[in-house]
């Protein structure tokens, strides 16, 4: 624990030097990772233990990063995949050069003057990928990824250990699978393990946890995991939450509506506050900053009232285009609507009426 | 015993000066001479002193605090009660669809009162202080009120935290002195209520926040600005008194199931069926146009439109 504990804070003196060294504007911003390209910069925020959220273009970024190698949650885009990988990089050599050396009794083990001058071990591989969603926003960097890393021996690569160093494996419910290869997406960038049940277990420890991957039925899109870091109690919601739009509901590729709030429903069930509705359980949205269950609550009631708003619009005999003249959003525009960009508000509108029509 | 007699004495305790005692006042010039030198001293060390302090002022705020009562401060609000507020179209939207019984959720059981609200309730105040062991400067001070969380507020020069970093009830402040008036920057706030009637701020709130303390009165300038649902800064204020006897009792909090209602509901009032908000018009015999007339209900202008 203490271990942890003083790597931890290794790591943000690390990464705020990184910070001091960079631009006002960067520093204003918080810890910076820069990368090749200044254009793009991710940033590392430590939550608790070996998990850390990743947030840059794209969607966020859930790593483990121990001992055991990396598990990253989501892949970002496969334009950023170069410097997603050597921001990973760069934190595990952040870790190992700051990591405390265990002290030895001389006269139990053997000298400890080979390891004081000794570099740090070559840094572990990434061994798991968790795609949330088929998102290219989520999955985009899998190919990359998963090619710079090696699987732990088992599974899809028992019997043939050569397999092992043929990347890293990709989890995901089979309906990411399904979908992307009728998309035809790379085959190196297929999840190569798949579940199609509520929910999947790594067989064994990671970095020090138990770590928990549970489908969430036709919510953002019919393939939906929720990963969940048990010892460090921080939950990657994927596009199930996000704090900078209305959830994305992709009907078309199986999302509706209820299952969205069932999802935000489940991951209240499954947070506890730390103290007065907030901390504990950290909660990192598939885009947006880094929140708490309180956060979700709010974003739980919003959805929610929005959904019975448009509900009680169709009971009325209301036709979609009614109830967008009659914006049953308006009270949350301002902080979460669109009129240009990928998802707009009458997108939104639009996808909940969908819904609802359906379940009817 | 002379006024100057008992300054004397005072002075005589400090071994400062003396003032001319009244008795022995000495008619040769020597003496008068030797006097004005002794007060004219005496004004040079009363105007020295400012000049030791430190350049950058430190007024100690911490103590036990207790919220004067004034016509503004109205505790329970009706609903519907908007006034004073430059609340948009969204915010009123979102506050006529508020539901009291939203409270009784379990997420919301207990939610303390945020920054941008508690100042104003009927809670006591508590403020510490941090003081750097070396150089004995102030380096924080933490605001706490009863049902309420630590706010701290840093005075060493920390950055605010990254844009992706989490929010909390109290919000990330900083503060930086103005002579004597401590000036707070809080951002990083939770969504809240501006006013305890769903009256709601979103979490990209900022707020400038004024202490200003004279002897025991503490008065504390607020200034909220919300792009999502405020068309201009809501200014407002508090004063509190200084109470030595004050203790903040603990608040505990169990989240218990309050009302038996299905999984997944969430209270809350559709468009249009909200009859608190004309009840209040009515009790207090304003048009309703004047309750959702928003930044203008701030001004004196508005009377115009009672008549």
């Amino acid at each position: 624990m203490t271990k942890r504990l003083k790597r931890c804070w290794a790591v943000r003196a690390a990464l705020l030097l990184s910070l001091v060294s960079g631009p006002a504007g960067a520093q204003q911003r918080g810890q910076q990772v820069q990368q090749n390209a200044p254009s793009v910069q991710f940033e590392i925020l430590p939550i608790r233990n070996n998990v850390y959220m990743l947030a840059g273009d794209g969607g966020n970024i859930a790593l483990s990063v121990g001992p055991d190698g990396v598990l990253m949650v989501d892949t970002g885009t496969l334009a950023n995949s170069e410097r997603l990988l050597a921001a990973i990089q760069q934190l595990q050599r952040q870790l190992a050069t700051n990591g405390l050396q265990a002290w030895n009794f001389a006269a139990e083990t053997r000298s400890n003057l080979s390891r004081m001058i000794s570099p740090p071990a070559p840094s572990k591989p990434i061994r798991y990928i968790i795609n949330t969603s088929l998102d290219p926003d989520h999955s985009g960097g899998n190919e990359k990824l998963s090619q710079a890393g090696a699987t732990i021996t088992g599974g899809n690569v028992a019997g043939n250990i050569a397999d092992a160093a043929q990347g890293a494996s990709i989890i995901a419910h089979e309906n990411v699978l399904l979908r992307m290869t009728t998309a035809q997406a790379p085959f190196r960038s297929l999840p190569t393990d798949t579940y199609h049940m509520e929910s999947m277990k790594l067989s064994h420890f990671f970095n020090g946890e138990g770590i928990l991957i549970l489908h969430q039925p036709s919510a953002h899109t019919d393939g939906d995991s929720l990963v969940f870091f048990r010892g460090s109690d921080v939950i990657a919601a994927g596009d199930i939450f996000r704090t900078d739009s209305y959830p994305v509901i992709d009907v078309e590729r199986g999302g509706n509506m209820q299952g969205v709030i069932d999802g935000l429903n489940r991951i209240l069930d499954l947070s506890i506050a730390e103290f007065r509705t907030e901390g504990g359980t950290m909660v990192i949205p598939g885009h947006g900053r880094l929140c708490d269950s309180a956060d979700v609550a709010y974003y739980r009631d919003m959805v929610t009232i929005i959904r019975d708003r448009i509900q009680d619009m169709i009971k009325k005999g209301m036709t979609l285009q009614q109830i967008k003249a009659a914006r049953p959003t308006k009270d949350y525009d301002p902080r979460y609507g669109k009129t240009t960009g990928p998802w707009t508000t009458d997108m939104f509108v639009e996808a909940v009426y969908q819904s609802l029509i359906q379940k009817k | 015993m002379p006024e100057l007699d008992v300054l004397n004495q005072k002075f005589r305790n400090f071994g400062i000066l003396e003032f001319p005692i009244q008795s022995e006042i000495a008619n040769s010039k020597v003496s008068e001479f030797l006097n004005r030198v002794k007060l004219i001293v005496f004004f040079l060390f009363i105007l020295i002193i400012p000049a030791v302090v430190p350049a950058f002022a430190q007024i100690d705020f911490s103590g036990e605090w207790t919220p004067n009562g004034n016509e503004d401060s109205i505790g329970n609000p009706y609903v519907g009660d908007w006034l004073g507020i430059p609340m948009n179209e969204a915010s009123r939207a979102r506050a006529e669809a508020w539901a009291a019984s939203v409270q009784t959720l379990p997420e919301w059981q207990c939610r303390p009162h945020g920054f941008a609200y508690i100042y104003r309730g009927p809670s006591q105040l508590r403020i510490s202080k941090e003081v750097d062991p070396v150089t004995r400067q102030i380096t924080a001070f933490h605001a706490e009120w009863l049902r309420s969380v630590d706010v701290p507020i840093y005075l060493d020069g920390r950055p605010h935290p990254s844009e992706n970093a989490p929010h909390t009830w109290g919000g990330f402040n900083t503060a930086e002195w103005v002579g004597d008036t401590l000036k707070i920057r809080t951002t990083h706030l939770k969504e809240e209520y501006l006013r305890r009637n769903g009256v709601q701020h979103s979490d990209l709130i900022e707020i400038t926040t004024y202490w200003i303390r004279r002897g025991n009165i503490l008065t504390w300038l607020n200034i909220v600005y919300d792009p999502v649902y405020l068309t201009e800064p809501l200014v407002r204020s508090q004063e509190y008194r200084l109470n030595l006897n004050q203790q903040i009792p603990p608040y505990p909090c169990d989240v218990v199931e309050e009302v038996d209602r299905p999984k997944g509901v969430v209270p809350h009032q559709l468009p249009g069926t909200n009859t608190f908000v004309k009840e209040f018009a009515d009790k207090i015999h304003v048009p309703e146009a004047v309750i959702r007339a928003g930044a203008e209900t701030m001004y004196p202008e508005i009377r115009k439109k009672l008549k």
